[in-house]
């Protein structure tokens, strides 16, 4: 039987900078996982995929993460998309330290 | 040490002018990511969790100052500051912008570096002995061999699009401290009737299939070292599979179609190949030798190293770790650890880059070493200069008096940086080199290598670590399975799996309860880990490891 769809959202790499961003409501791309549209419809996900894809000159490795709704927006549900939204457990640096100089 | 021509130079400048030219081109929309990966990759440009990553080729372990200095300015110009180094004694670059790349590789050009097939499936970057041209040991300097390769195998034609990336090391000492083993081609200098040639070792590796290499050829004459690769290489290139990137490794070749027949295709190969060289490459070889001649030891008493040594304790237990025995009367070859208590197995700042560069030159002949174990080694020290190199390496926290300790923790960038990484590795290697530090303990445990890899690609050499860690996911939470028994050198040997692994906050008490079996069961001080293990097996660690398995056998 095939797996229940979970909420997703579209990240990728900068082309430029290389660090992670997402795809918004708006077909624009945030470096804020809080700010990423939060896909509930599988269609749908496969779709704005192709949607955010079509933007590959500034983007590299689209793909679709899952996620949950939080109080402020999306929150990754792996690990691995957690290191992805602050940055490395062993520097200050990545995301994490971008934000601290905002 | 090896001194880069005008054709070097020329050839440098050329291919980082047509790199330049292809990112810019991908900036602009000319490329698509599918045409520019390859290219980038044949650069050394990785695409990582956070941002770019630049791996940068120190050939053969060996650099001098000036090329170390040049590491700092990278790191400081267009990075965090710090450089990582790595098994494969080359070193990365975290935080690269893409833009930025093709000036660091300008940069590395203008000293003689580069970062040409640190990637891709090609032939990677040629490793050696880390103590090469320094080792009491050593029968011959493998590092001309290794640069013969760097030339040989740089751009070649045949070989820049093989079924997966193709690793070789060299050593020319019994002893060996290039894993060479676990590589898809070792090299181990041999003599036979006064003569000195190669013991050739296929199909080693690790990775998902961990192998010991295999004898292809006991006595190699060193005149037919690139034929005799070319063979290799073409035989592989042939015959090597390409339906499945996990089976795509010359180690499935020999396993699947048997030492013995790949054993007669490649000499068979060799024989048409070898009227092909036609003496050139001896030609180059003696030139190249010539580069690594000797530097010119100088003599004299070894009394203020005597002096220290005697009455200086923390000197006395620094040398007693970090230091190996060279050939040269009144030297000693020095590895600076890189891994301080705490901090991440082989990085290192742009200041501690520099500090080490002055420290090459004004004591080592101007010459540095990167080790697989991700340390620096400053090779030719005359021993009275020891106390001084102490203490400036005291003052900027390289004094670590750890090498070959618990704490000399071998782990790859896991999933803090590496896209392909399923577990993290550098906060459990720090986290264990911490405890192990307040415990008080690593040197009276003594000889013992961890090594952490954070996927089953195994970039950490967990394989062949004394106490083995693989970071996995399970179930999305990090997981450790631990293996035991592991041999990085000359008897090498693929480490068993323990059991179970273990959550993020059990491995480290999993390690303590490891070392205690070890220090309960070993027969004398001078027993090391691993003889131990291999005396008394793994039964008693399992127990260890997992009391409540034991009392349900019970």
């Amino acid at each position: 039987m095939a797996r229940p769809f979970t909420p997703k959202v579209i990240t990728a790499n900068d082309l430029l900078e290389g660090d992670v961003i997402y795809f918004t409501a708006g077909n624009t791309w945030t470096r804020n996982l809080s700010e990423a549209e939060l896909i509930t419809d599988e269609a749908d996900a496969q779709l704005r995929l192709l949607e955010a894809e079509k933007q590959n000159i500034r983007i590299v490795g689209a793909y679709l993460a899952d996620a949950k709704a939080g109080p402020n927006g999306p929150e990754p549900t792996h690990f691995r998309e957690d290191f992805r939204r602050t940055g490395p457990s062993n520097y200050f640096h990545g995301k994490q330290e971008a934000e601290a100089n905002v | 040490m090896y001194k880069y021509n005008e054709f070097d130079e020329a050839f440098l400048a050329e291919r980082n002018a047509q790199f330049r030219a292809q990112v810019e081109r991908r900036i602009d929309g000319s490329l698509t990511e599918d045409e520019f990966k390859p290219l980038r990759l044949m650069n050394g440009v990785y695409l990582q969790l956070h941002a770019y990553m630049l791996r940068v080729a120190v050939p053969y372990g060996t650099l001098n100052s000036a090329q170390m200095r040049t590491l700092a300015l990278l790191a400081e110009k267009w990075d965090k500051g710090y450089g990582h180094f790595t098994t494969r004694q080359n070193i990365q670059y975290n935080w690269p912008k893409l833009r930025d790349i093709p000036d660091m590789l300008d940069a590395l050009g203008e000293v003689g570096l580069h970062a040409i097939q640190t990637s891709g499936n090609t032939i990677r970057n040629t490793t050696a002995d880390h103590f090469a041209g320094a080792a009491k040991d050593e029968l011959t300097d493998p590092r001309p061999y290794a640069e013969l390769i760097r030339q040989w195998s740089t751009d070649h034609p045949e070989f820049q699009f093989l079924g997966r990336k193709f690793k070789i090391a060299i050593t020319g000492s019994p002893n060996d401290r290039a894993v060479t083993k676990a590589h898809d081609v070792g090299l181990r200098m041999v003599e036979r009737n006064g003569e000195t040639g190669f013991e050739v070792v296929v199909g080693g590796g690790l990775g998902r299939t961990p192998l010991v290499g295999k004898v292809l050829r006991e006595f190699l004459p060193q005149a037919d070292l690139l034929p005799y690769l070319e063979a290799i290489l073409s035989v592989y290139n042939v015959l090597g599979r390409r339906d499945n990137k996990y089976k795509a490794r010359i180690k499935i070749t020999v396993q699947e179609n048997g030492i013995d027949t790949i054993r007669a295709m490649v000499e068979e190969a060799f024989m048409g190949l070898r009227g092909q060289f036609d003496g050139t490459d001896q030609q180059l070889l003696a030139e190249i030798k010539e580069h690594f001649a000797a530097p010119d030891f100088r003599s004299g008493s070894t009394e203020v190293f005597d002096a220290a040594y005697a009455n200086d304790p923390v000197f006395r237990a620094w040398a007693d770790t970090n230091l190996a025995e060279h050939r040269a009367e009144g030297h000693a070859i020095v590895t600076i650890s890189i891994k301080a208590h705490g901090a991440t197995p082989g990085d290192a700042s742009a200041e501690q880059m520099r500090l080490m560069a002055d420290l090459g030159e004004q004591y080592a002949y101007n010459e540095l070493r990167i080790s697989h174990q991700q340390n620096v080694i400053l090779p030719h020290v005359h021993k009275n200069d020891l106390p001084a190199i102490h203490a400036k390496l005291k003052e900027h926290g390289l004094a670590t008096a750890n090498v070959g300790l618990i704490s000399d923790i071998i782990a790859c960038p896991g999933m803090d940086y590496c896209a392909l990484a399923t577990a993290r590795s550098i906060p459990v290697a720090q986290e264990i080199a911490t405890r192990f530090d307040e415990l008080k303990m690593e040197h009276d445990i003594g000889h013992l290598q961890i090594k952490i890899s954070g996927c089953i690609n195994a970039c950490g050499h967990h394989h062949v670590a004394h106490i083995g860690i693989l970071g996995l996911d399970r179930a999305g939470v990090e997981n450790y399975q631990i293996t035991l028994g592991g041999d990085a050198t000359e008897t090498a040997a693929i480490g068993t799996r323990t059991g179970p692994g273990f959550a993020y906050d059990e491995i480290v008490p999993a390690v303590e309860r490891i070392v205690e079996v070890y220090m309960a069961r070993r027969e004398a001080a001078e027993e090391t880990f691993l003889e131990t293990y291999r005396r008394i097996g793994m039964e008693p660690f399992k127990a260890a490891l997992y009391p409540e398995a034991q009392k349900k056998v019970a």
